[in-house]
C-alpha cells in the first residue's frame, strides 16, 4: 500500500514538473500572465509530491517492508532505526529520488525568494527547473522505480553496505547534492538570461547569492564525504583522487570560478559570456558527476549501483542538456556587449587568472578521470590514473593560483598602478619570505614544496586579514569602519583566510605524517614519533548487526597517557566482508590514528600507527571557507538592489 | 609425463605459497626499508578492489602482493625492477602512475598545455581591453573619476 502511495505521488510529482516546465516558458514567450503565473504553485505541489514519495519510502524502511526491492536490497531487520532511515539514500533508486526533492526544495527556494525579481524572468528560471526535473522523474520512473515490488517477499533483506552505516551518510549525501543540484539554479539563471536576451549586472546579482549557496553547500558536501573517509576506510587519507571525489570536484572548481566571474559580471559589467558559459560547464559537470557515479562506468568504492541501461539514459539526458543549452548560446552569446575596459594590473585582470587556473584544474581532473575509460573503451589499453598522476599535474597549477589569490583580494577594479600595489603587498610578501625561510629552517628535512606551501598559507591568510584591515586603518572611527564593512567583503576574507587553514594543514599533514605497520602482541609497545603506543588488550563485542575484535591501545608520553584508542576489526553478519573501523584521537594539532589489521597464528596484531599532525586543519579551513560564502550571502546588498532593478526592470539593458 | 608436470606445478604453488605466507607481509625492521616498501606499495593499484592501493587494502590479493614486494626488495631488486615486473605480469593497469607513451601523452601533457594556453589567452583579453579607451581625461574628470571608482572599490 504505502509503495503504491509513494509511486502515485511521484508521477502526479512527474505531471506537474511537466506543468512547471511547459506552461511558464510558454507564458514567458508568449507574454500570457496567467501561464507565467503557474510556475510558483506547480513548484510547491511538486515539491508536495516529492515529499510525500520520500516519506513513502522512509515510512517502507521503518516497517522494514521487505516487498519492496529497494528496500530489501538495502536493509535488515538488525539495522538500528535511524540507518535504516539513511538506507532511504544509501543506493541508486533512492539517491535519485533525494536528488529529485532537493532539486524540488531548490525550486519552491526559488519561488519564494524572488518576488523582486521580473515575473518574466522567475517564470523562466523555474521553467527550465521544472525542464530538469522532468527529465530526473522521467529517469527515475523508467528505470529506477524505488518502489518496485519483490516476489516472493523475503523474510529478511540484505542489509545496508557496512561502510555506509555511520552518521556520516546522514549528512554526506543530502548535502552533496544540495550543492550539485543547487547549481541548477545558476544553470536557469543563465538560460532564462539567455531566453530574454538580458545578460547584465543586474543578472548577476540575482544569480551571485543562489550560486554561492549551492557552492557552499558542495563545499561542506565534499568535505564532510573526505573526512568521513579520513575516519571510515581505515587508512588515514582524507583524500583518494577515486573518480567519484573527481566528479564532485570538478563542479566544485568551476562553480568555485563562476563565484568569482559573477563578480566581475556585477560590478563591471565583463565577461558576460563567459559567466554564463560557466554556469551552463559547472551543471553540466554536476550531471556528468550523476552520470559517472550511476552509471556503473566507473568501477570505485563508491559505485555501489550499477546498470548500463540507466547509464545510456543519463548520458542522453547529458547530452540534451549541455547540448541545448550550448546551441543556446552560441545563438545568443554574439549579441552580448563586451563590460568594461581593465589594466593589466586590476582585479578583473586578477579574477580572470583566476577562472583560466580553475578552468583548466577542472579539465585536468576530467582528462585524469575519463581518459582510462577513454583509452578502455577504444581497445587502446588498460590504464590507472591514481593519486600520483593528481598531485603531479594538480599541485603545479594550483601553486600559482594561490599566489594569485592574494594579490587578488587586495588589487583594485579597472586599474591599479603598479608601484602602490607593491607597496601594499609589500608586508605580506615579507612575512611569506620570512614563513618559508623559517620553515626550511625548522622543521629541517622538509621538501622545499612543503616549505613553498606553508609560506603561500601564510601569504593568503596575511592578504585575507589585509584585505578587512586596510579598510579601516587610517580612519578616523576605526570601530564604525569596520561595522560598515560589507558582509561580501567578510565573506571572501573569511572563506580565504579559510583556503589558507586548509592549505597549511594539507602541507604539513601530507609531508610531516608519520605511519608505520607493526606487529603488537597484547601487552606489547612499540616506540614511535616520541609516543609509546601499547596494544594493551583486543577483545570481542557484540554490535546489533556485527561482531568485532576491539583493541585498546594506550599512547603515552613522559609515563602520561595522552590518548587511549579503540580501533575495531568488524564482521558484518549479512555482508561477511571484514571492515575496519580505526581508533582515533582527534586534537587541532594533531591526530593519533590506529587501525587493526589481522591476527597473526601467534596471538598477535598487525596494526597501523599513524600521527597525523595538522590533519583538522583540513576540513577546519573548508568550514571557513563555507561559513564566509555564507556570510556573504547574507550581505544585505542583494536583497536592496534587486529592489532597485526590479524599478528599472522595463528598461532595455 | 602428465602427473610429473601435475607434480611440478604443485612443487611450484607450493613453494610460491611458502614464500607468500612464510615470511609474507611482516614489516621491515629497518625504517629506511620499510619507507622505501611503502612507497613503492602505495603507488600500486590492488586488481580486486580497484580504487585502492595494494598498500591499503585488506584483500588477500593485495597481501600477496605487497609479500611478493617485500620479498623482491630482500632479493635486492631496485624500485623500477619490481615495477616493471609487476606491470609485465598484471599490464599498466597495475601502476596508479600511468607511465609516459604515445596512448598516455595527452594525460601527461594537457594540463600544461591547456596551462599554458588558458594564461595565454587571459592575457590576449587582457591586452585587448585595456587598450579600448585611449583618450586622456582631464584632470577634473580624472579626479572624478577616482571618487567613483573609490565608491567602487568599497565592494567585491
Amino acid at each position: 500500500m504505502i509503495g503504491e502511495l509513494g509511486l502515485f505521488a511521484l508521477v502526479l510529482a512527474l505531471v506537474l514538473a511537466l506543468m512547471q516546465a511547459a506552461l511558464p516558458l510558454a507564458g514567458a514567450h508568449r507574454g500570457q500572465r496567467q501561464w507565467m503565473a503557474v510556475a510558483r504553485p506547480a513548484a510547491v505541489g511538486q515539491l508536495l509530491m516529492l515529499a510525500l514519495s520520500l516519506a513513502a519510502l522512509a515510512t517502507a524502511f521503518l516497517q522494514n517492508d521487505f516487498s519492496l526491492a529497494y528496500v530489501a536490497e538495502n536493509s535488515n531487520t538488525a539495522l538500528p532505526w535511524y540507518y535504516r532511515l539513511t538506507a532511504v539514500w544509501g543506493a541508486h533508486e533512492g539517491s535519485l529520488l533525494l536528488w529529485a526533492v532537493v532539486l524540488g526544495s531548490w525550486s519552491v527556494a526559488v519561488a519564494a525568494w524572488s518576488r523582486q525579481l521580473p515575473e518574466i524572468f522567475v517564470a523562466r528560471v523555474l521553467g527550465v527547473m521544472g525542464l530538469v526535473s522532468v527529465g530526473f522523474l522521467a529517469f527515475t520512473l523508467l528505470t529506477s522505480n524505488p518502489f518496485e515490488r519483490l516476489t516472493p517477499v523475503p523474510a529478511e533483506g540484505r542489509d545496508l553496505n557496512p561502510l555506509l552505516q555511520d552518521p556520516g551518510m546522514i549528512a554526506h549525501p543530502p548535502m552533496l547534492y544540495m550543492g550539485y543540484v543547487g547549481f541548477s539554479v545558476a544553470f536557469a539563471f543563465a538560460i532564462a538570461a539567455l531566453l530574454g536576451g538580458r545578460l547584465d549586472a543586474a543578472w548577476a546579482r540575482w544569480s551571485r547569492p543562489w550560486t554561492t549557496a549551492a557552492w557552499v553547500f558542495l563545499t561542506l558536501g565534499i568535505s564532510i564525504g573526505s573526512w568521513w573517509a579520513y575516519y571510515e576506510l581505515g587508512w588515514g587519507g582524507w583524500w583518494f583522487w577515486d573518480p567519484v571525489e573527481n566528479a564532485s570536484f570538478m563542479p566544485w572548481l568551476t562553480g568555485t570560478a563562476l563565484i568569482h566571474s559573477l563578480s566581475v559580471t556585477e560590478k563591471r559589467g565583463a565577461f558576460r559570456g563567459w559567466t554564463v558559459l560557466l554556469a551552463i560547464v559547472t551543471f553540466s559537470l554536476s550531471l556528468l558527476g550523476t552520470f559517472l557515479v550511476r552509471s556503473g562506468v566507473l568501477t570505485s568504492v563508491h559505485s555501489f549501483a550499477t546498470d548500463p541501461a540507466r547509464g545510456a539514459f543519463i548520458l542522453g539526458l547529458l547530452i540534451l542538456v549541455v547540448g541545448g543549452s550550448l546551441v543556446l548560446y552560441a545563438w545568443r552569446a554574439p549579441r552580448l556587449a563586451a563590460g568594461g575596459s581593465f589594466g593589466l594590473v586590476s582585479r578583473e585582470m586578477a579574477l580572470l587568472l583566476n577562472n583560466a587556473l580553475l578552468c583548466v584544474a577542472a579539465a585536468t581532473v576530467l582528462i585524469g578521470t575519463l581518459y582510462p575509460l577513454a583509452l578502455d573503451a577504444f581497445g587502446l589499453g588498460k590504464v590507472s590514473v591514481g593519486p600520483p598522476y593528481f598531485e603531479a599535474v594538480f599541485v603545479p597549477l594550483m601553486l600559482p593560483l594561490l599566489a594569485m589569490m592574494g594579490i587578488g583580494s587586495l588589487v583594485r577594479w579597472k586599474r591599479h598602478a603598479a608601484g602602490p600595489l607593491a607597496r601594499t603587498l609589500l608586508p605580506a610578501a615579507t612575512a611569506t619570505l620570512c614563513a618559508g625561510l623559517a620553515s626550511l629552517w625548522w622543521l629541517g628535512e622538509v621538501p622545499p614544496l612543503a616549505a613553498l606551501g606553508l609560506a603561500l598559507s601564510v601569504w593568503i591568510a596575511w592578504t585575507s586579514v589585509q584585505a578587512v584591515a586596510d579598510r579601516v586603518r587610517g580612519r578616523r572611527r576605526r570601530w564604525q569602519a569596520l561595522r560598515t564593512t560589507p558582509r561580501s567583503v567578510w565573506g571572501m576574507a573569511l572563506a580565504h583566510f579559510g583556503l589558507a587553514v586548509f592549505a597549511a594543514g594539507v602541507t604539513v599533514v601530507s609531508t610531516l605524517d608519520l605511519e608505520r605497520d607493526v606487529r603488537l602482541a597484547p601487552g606489547e609497545s612499540i616506540e614511535a614519533a616520541g609516543y609509546t603506543w601499547t596494544l594493551q588488550s583486543v577483545r570481542s563485542t557484540e554490535g546489533p548487526n556485527y561482531s568485532a575484535e576491539r583493541g585498546e591501545i594506550t599512547v603515552n608520553r613522559d609515563g602520561r597517557t595522552v590518548a587511549t584508542l579503540y580501533p575495531e576489526e568488524r564482521v558484518y553478519r549479512m555482508q561477511s566482508n571484514p571492515m575496519t573501523e580505526a581508533g582515533i584521537n582527534a586534537g587541532l594539532f594533531r591526530d593519533f590514528y590506529v587501525a587493526l589489521g589481522e591476527r597473526r597464528a601467534d596471538g598477535s596484531w598487525t596494526v597501523r600507527i599513524q600521527l597525523k599532525p595538522l590533519v583538522r586543519w583540513i576540513w577546519l579551513g573548508t568550514l571557513f571557507m563555507a561559513l564566509g560564502g555564507g556570510l556573504a550571502i547574507t550581505d544585505p546588498r542583494y536583497r536592496r538592489l534587486t529592489e532597485r532593478a526590479r524599478l528599472g526592470a522595463e528598461a532595455p539593458a | 609425463m602428465i602427473s610429473l608436470r601435475w607434480l611440478m606445478t604443485a612443487l611450484l604453488i607450493l613453494a610460491v605459497a611458502a614464500t607468500a605466507f612464510g615470511k609474507g607481509d611482516d614489516p621491515f625492521a629497518d625504517p629506511e626499508r620499510e619507507a622505501r616498501f611503502r612507497h613503492i606499495a602505495q603507488e600500486l593499484r590492488c586488481l580486486v578492489c580497484q580504487g585502492e592501493s595494494i598498500l591499503d587494502s585488506n584483500a588477500d590479493l593485495a597481501k600477496d602482493m605487497r609479500a611478493k614486494v617485500r620479498e623482491l626488495m630482500r632479493e635486492g631488486r631496485s624500485d623500477e625492477a619490481i615495477r616493471r615486473y609487476m606491470t609485465e605480469r598484471y599490464g599498466d593497469f597495475v601502476l596508479f602512475r600511468p607511465p609516459l607513451k604515445p596512448a598516455t601523452w595527452v594525460l601527461w601533457f594537457a594540463p600544461a598545455l591547456l596551462g599554458i594556453t588558458a594564461v595565454g589567452v587571459a592575457l590576449v583579453i587582457a591586452r585587448r581591453r585595456s587598450d579600448r579607451h585611449p583618450q586622456v581625461l582631464s584632470p577634473e574628470e580624472h579626479d572624478r573619476l577616482r571618487r567613483l571608482l573609490d565608491d567602487e572599490n568599497d565592494q567585491i
